[in-house]
């Protein structure tokens, strides 16, 4: 199944949803094995946690990677160890370290990310976040003018969504934050949020979070993105950090313009 | 200044907790569940009040033996653990699959974390303990509402019976008990088969109880799952019919609401999701559940940015606004510490911001002196003269302004 996805205004992402039946892994290999696997950015492979059969799925894994090896050598490997929730909560790091590494050694010589995640958490959003930020393109300049926002309008810290997926692609925080989880969760409260919107066919526009010791602000940002502000000056009146960013969305705009331009004719990702 | 409020809710609460005092039989019948909460055995040391913003000096003259509780009941692997943490411990449905049978009655005391002031009592289900040693006395008079589990993805005939034995037992040792049916796990149920289910379950419980002459008992049902609000909104229902103040919110909020040119307000227990009371228009459940996601995202946030130190419970001063494109704005404010105003309004009626803040400021005033009330039942002249709402009298009007 095949389905064309479009992040960021211009980056076109052709994700292939393969079947894995064995039926049709059996025909990836052999018949379609160079239209599959030819000019491929990323490969995202995704394992069941419960399945009884590691040994062919390791298998089919492997013949993946020689495939990838031959015709798209450069292509940036994650597995996903999937369905996480089915595991004992104080059972899950032990399990995903164990696959973690059986995984590493299988690849080489070549080098894969392995995240454990479920549906039912924010786990997803932590590997999709983070495939997505080897897609981006410019994701370095982002960050650069990121800073320099959060500098001018003294946040604690930015975050930049991008806005179909509300995947957290860039970020700068200039005070630290023990949570190192907090991205995905943050996409995951939001994401869970605007299902509930779309329930009563509706969708949110902005929002403000506040209390005596912090206030989160999310807007939309330029025609692609959402930005999240936290501020922990809360004396700042919220109407003055919501014109920062206003004037702020032109100068991001004009970057996202840019960089269109760059890119000429639409590169397109094979996922 | 604020004028008190309809005395006659005073001399319910007096009614109502007026319990019997039985003779406490010995304690190794009732042991507490040691489990996942509150270990309730002997009187809790600190104030458990009734949560306002002056709940440390605010001590109840209620000892742990009459609080009032609700029961849950039902046979075994009904489901009624799991209600109970998802309701008042914030469980996630999915985790529930986890839990094990529960063995020994487990007295959850919510009220640390939870403006409501009960104890919830999970009564094992595999444990038919009408027929043991049990101090029904004890246990049904001190009980505010009986709520009854029966598991509506199996055969309810088994269920129907225990539910007649329980009702009518628990009826002859307190008619004041309210009792409430939760027909639950209709999560997997089509609409049409929910409504059947309900139609089905209520003629024989109401039957049954006809021809054994109690005709004076009445049940009240109520769909449930936990995969969804249902169980929330039941919940919110039961524990509405135990708060005596009801009233006086209800109107309070009425009050507000037109003033405010608000369209919908609700008072939520922060934690739990139950809303306590609401102005007088319908209940929309697609509101309330936008209303309780709009809770979670401000919890969510609050914990992930917002002081160490305290729980992640309301903060001081939480406000929340979410902006939709059909021009409705969402704002949540504080009222006391477990206690949040949402209100549903319209982007026009937005602009006028300043006289609903102070509406509500007025609002929150008057529901701390609502509740305020209740200490004044210990003094001994205790009836305080009656007087008209007018408590709010002053609330700016934001459509003259």
């Amino acid at each position: 199944m095949k389905k064309k996805v479009l992040l960021m205004g211009n980056l076109v992402l052709n994700l292939w949803d393969c079947g894995g039946q064995e039926a049709f892994m059996e025909n990836y290999f052999a018949s379609q094995r160079d239209n599959i696997f030819r000019n491929v950015e990323v490969l995202i492979y995704v394992f069941d946690v419960e399945s009884r059969e590691l040994e062919k799925d390791m298998h089919y894994y492997q013949t993946c990677l020689e495939a990838i090896l031959q015709n798209s050598p450069s292509a940036k490997i994650f597995c996903l160890i999937h369905k996480m929730d089915l595991v004992q909560e104080d059972q899950r790091d032990i399990v995903f370290r164990d696959r973690e590494d059986d995984l590493v050694r299988l690849s080489k010589p070549l080098q894969c990310a392995c995240f454990k995640t479920s549906i039912w958490d924010e786990t997803l959003y932590k590997a999709w976040s983070s495939i997505m930020y080897q897609l981006i393109p410019n994701v370095q300049e982002l960050e650069t003018n990121l800073a320099r926002f959060a500098e001018i309008i003294n946040a604690d810290e930015v975050l930049l969504f991008e806005k179909a997926t509300f995947l957290v692609i860039s970020h700068n925080e200039r005070r630290k934050h023990k949570d190192i989880h907090r991205f995905e969760k943050i996409s995951n409260i939001i994401k869970q949020f605007k299902l509930s919107c779309s329930k009563v066919a509706a969708s949110f526009q902005s929002m403000e979070v506040r209390n005596n010791c912090f206030a989160a602000f999310i807007e939309v940002f330029t025609s692609n993105t959402y930005v999240m502000v936290i501020m922990s000056d809360t004396s700042i009146p919220s109407e003055l950090t919501l014109i920062n960013i206003r004037n702020a969305r032109k100068h991001f705009e004009k970057l996202e313009k840019l960089d269109k331009n760059r890119l000429n004719a639409g590169r397109q990702w094979r996922v | 200044m604020f004028k008190l409020v309809n005395m006659k809710y005073i001399l319910t609460i007096k009614d109502f907790f007026n319990v019997q005092n039985h003779k406490q039989k010995s304690s190794k019948q009732m042991e507490s569940h040691e489990g996942f909460g509150v270990s309730v055995g002997s009187m809790p040391k600190a104030a458990f009040s009734y949560h306002g913003e002056d709940d440390d000096q605010i001590a109840t003259v209620l000892s742990s033996d009459v609080k009032p509780r609700i029961l849950l009941m039902g046979l075994r692997r009904s489901g009624k653990s799991s209600i109970q943490k998802v309701v008042f411990h914030k469980m996630s449905p999915n985790e529930t699959l986890f839990l094990e049978s529960t063995a020994k009655i487990f007295k959850d005391d919510v009220s640390n974390n939870s403006f409501i002031n009960f104890q919830i009592w999970d009564i094992p289900g595999q444990v038919d303990f009408l027929d043991t040693n049990f101090d029904l006395d004890m246990i049904f008079g001190g009980t505010g509402a009986l709520i009854f589990v029966v598991d509506a993805q199996d055969e309810y005939i088994d269920a129907l019976t225990c539910l007649h034995q329980t009702v009518s037992k628990a009826y002859r040792v307190n008619p004041q008990i309210r009792f409430e049916i939760f027909i639950h796990k209709v999560d997997g149920l089509s609409d049409d088969h929910k409504i059947e289910t309900q139609r089905d379950i209520s003629q024989r419980a109401n039957e049954e109880l006809h021809e054994a002459g109690l005709t004076d008992l009445h049940l009240s049902f109520y769909l449930t799952s936990i995969y969804d609000h249902s169980i929330f909104e039941a919940f919110s229902k039961v524990v509405q019919k135990l708060i005596p103040q009801l009233s006086t919110l209800e109107n309070l909020l009425s009050s507000y609401v037109q003033n405010s040119m608000v369209e919908k307000a609700f008072l939520f227990d922060v934690v739990s999701k139950i809303y306590i009371a609401t102005d007088g228009s319908a209940v929309d459940m697609q509101s309330y559940e936008l209303c309780c996601e709009m809770i979670d995202v401000m919890i969510d946030m609050t914990c992930i940015y917002g002081d160490d130190e305290s729980e992640c419970a309301c903060e001081q001063d939480s406000t929340c606004i979410i902006r939709l494109n059909n021009s409705s704005i969402l704002y949540l404010r504080e009222i006391t510490r477990f206690l949040v105003l949402v209100c549903i309004l319209r982007d026009e009626a937005f602009t006028k911001r300043g006289i609903i803040d102070y509406n509500i400021l007025c609002l929150q005033k008057a529901i701390h002196s609502v509740f305020d009330v209740r200490t004044k039942l210990n003094k001994p002249n205790g009836v305080l003269p009656v007087e008209g709402m007018n408590s709010i009298g002053h609330l700016a009007n934001s459509t003259n302004a």
